[in-house]
């Protein structure tokens, strides 16, 4: 039988060069839960989802997904492996000389060989769960920033995935957007039986339709649990970023000198 | 004084292996590309979407061009021959100038600033928005499916475009020497046909376009593949394109003329 476990991350270092993005990393994520991971800008969360997708190998420490562990993989059975996972980027990164329908039918006729027919019929039910079959003749250009995120949803659940990775799905939309895509992920992933890991900054929307949150902090997990314990955390990271306050753990202040060096006061003092 | 000549020094030394590194990783993303064909080859379709972007739309500059180059060709070689009273040689000149060198070399030229930059910043731009890290992500390799087929479509536009070119300015010679001017037009053409010999001078051009071909493709989309994801970095790497491709062009010609008329009247 399968594991609970959809996806188990062990130990898991990675650096740039002599830099090191993340210092032992341990996670799970259960089979069927949409599972955030947080952080501030620039805290390896972006990272930690191109190591599960297998686009960067780990310097030590490992992540296996579905029982397989993805760095250990050869090529072929990389990419074999990315065809359960769906991914959508920031910004959707809709392919710009493709319509909305060839977008969101590439990856079918790409892996499968399945007749046209039956392609056109599962690119609109897709697009349908995503509200947008009447849009499938427009181009990317022409869809505002929430249309094109909710088009990569639909072009992400193309070939039925066990995992969706989504990366700051929330950035820059209007509220009304916002509150769309955040129901999307939450719906289809019960609706697919999928998993989802939602990397975000996004508190606020983002604890409504999680089961369980990751914080990520220079590198390490600085907190975990499900919404109602983060909410209620006294800890201090979490709580300055739950409630984003500009003063705590993460300090205001970049490292300087002495504010009274830098501006040449010291020598008056004497 | 010292400090500064050993500075320059590193300077010019770390240009140095920093170029040959770029050459290394570029002539490695080339044979990937080479090795990744199979893709364009098997769906040719993808190509043939790709020969509409870069030959067929650089259509329009390569035939007004060429009609003008070989427009200008015929008024100097007019003036110039007539002094020594054998006009009828202009058809000879035109013609071998062009299908040498003018068609594949200004073909070449013209390509790498229409189609080459536009692959460049085609290339970037679908990297900078991460529309390659996506189709990576949905296991289709991105050399396979975007850098292939335009590599290819690009090597197969070159000769074609610069056999076009050649043919616009043997009909512009035409009609400025022989319409304008009035020169015979028996004269005109079988003098060209006698002077121009298959082996030697269209073959030899054909193959020329065809390196040309190759090596502003390749440089294209490296350029774009390896464009820093940025504004700026596409826009560097376009730049680059034309400039890089230009003066390859300029080399190559050098090089593959030297191999190829050596002897030959």
């Amino acid at each position: 039988m399968a594991s609970e476990n959809l996806i188990e991350i062990k130990d898991l270092n990675f650096s740039y060069d002599t830099r090191a993005i993340l210092k032992g990393i341990n996670m799970t994520m259960q089979r069927g839960k949409v599972v955030a991971i947080m952080g501030g800008s620039g805290s390896g969360k972006t990272t930690l989802l191109r190591l599960i997708g297998g686009a960067l190998p780990p310097t030590s420490g490992y992540v296996k997904f579905d029982g397989d562990v993805v760095h250990e993989l050869n090529r072929d059975a990389l990419f074999k492996l990315r065809r359960k996972m769906g991914m959508l980027f920031q910004f959707g990164a809709l392919f710009t000389d493709l319509s909305v329908f060839d977008n969101v039918a590439f990856q079918m006729r790409e892996h499968t060989n399945l007749p046209e027919s039956m392609i056109r019929d599962l690119v609109l039910m897709k697009l349908h769960a995503v509200g947008l079959r009447g849009a499938h003749h427009l181009m990317p250009n022409e869809l505002s920033g929430g249309m094109a995120r909710r088009v990569a949803l639909a072009r992400s659940i193309a070939l039925d995935p066990m995992l969706i990775m989504y990366d700051e799905p929330f950035t820059g939309l209007d509220p009304i957007s916002l509150s769309v895509i955040g129901n999307l992920i939450r719906r289809l992933t019960d609706a697919l039986g999928m998993t989802s890991i939602v990397v975000t900054h996004d508190v606020q929307e983002s604890l409504k339709i999680v089961d369980y949150v990751y914080f990520v902090a220079d590198g390490v997990i600085a907190a975990e649990g499900t919404p109602q314990q983060v909410r209620d955390s006294v800890a201090p990271f979490v709580h300055q970023f739950v409630h984003g306050e500009e003063d705590g753990p993460v300090p205001f202040h970049y490292p300087a000198q002495q504010y009274r060096k830098d501006l040449n006061l010291e020598s008056e003092v004497v | 004084m010292f400090k500064r000549i050993v500075s320059s020094i590193r300077h010019i030394g770390h240009q140095t292996i920093e170029g040959a590194w770029r050459l290394g990783v570029a002539t490695r993303f080339f044979l990937l590309v080479l090795l990744k064909s199979g893709t364009s080859l098997r769906r040719f379709g993808l190509v043939v979407r790709e020969l509409y972007f870069t030959g067929v739309l650089s259509l329009i500059i390569i035939v007004v061009s060429g009609l003008f180059v070989g427009m200008v060709l015929g008024l100097q070689g007019y003036e110039t021959l007539q002094k020594y009273g054998s006009e009828s040689a202009v058809g000879t000149l035109v013609a071998l100038s062009l299908v040498r060198e003018l068609g594949p070399v200004v073909a070449a030229l013209l390509f790498a600033s229409r189609a080459g930059s536009a692959i460049t910043a085609e290339i970037g731009l679908m990297k900078a928005t991460e529309q390659l890290s996506a189709m990576g992500m949905m296991a289709v390799d991105p050399i396979a499916r975007v850098v292939a087929p335009r590599f290819w479509a690009g090597v197969i536009s070159m000769p074609f475009l610069a056999a076009i070119f050649s043919v616009m300015g043997v009909f512009g010679g035409y009609l400025v020497t022989v319409v304008f001017i009035g020169v015979d037009e028996g004269s005109y053409w079988s003098q060209m046909q006698s002077a121009v010999d298959f082996r030697f001078d269209i073959v030899n051009g054909f193959i020329k376009s065809c390196f040309f071909g190759v090596a502003v493709t390749a440089i294209a989309v490296f350029e774009g593949y390896d464009a820093p994801p940025t504004a700026e970095g596409v826009s560097g790497a376009t730049t680059r394109t034309v400039v890089t491709s230009s003066l390859v062009i300029l080399g190559l010609d050098f090089i593959l003329t030297a191999f190829m008329f050596r002897g030959v009247s």
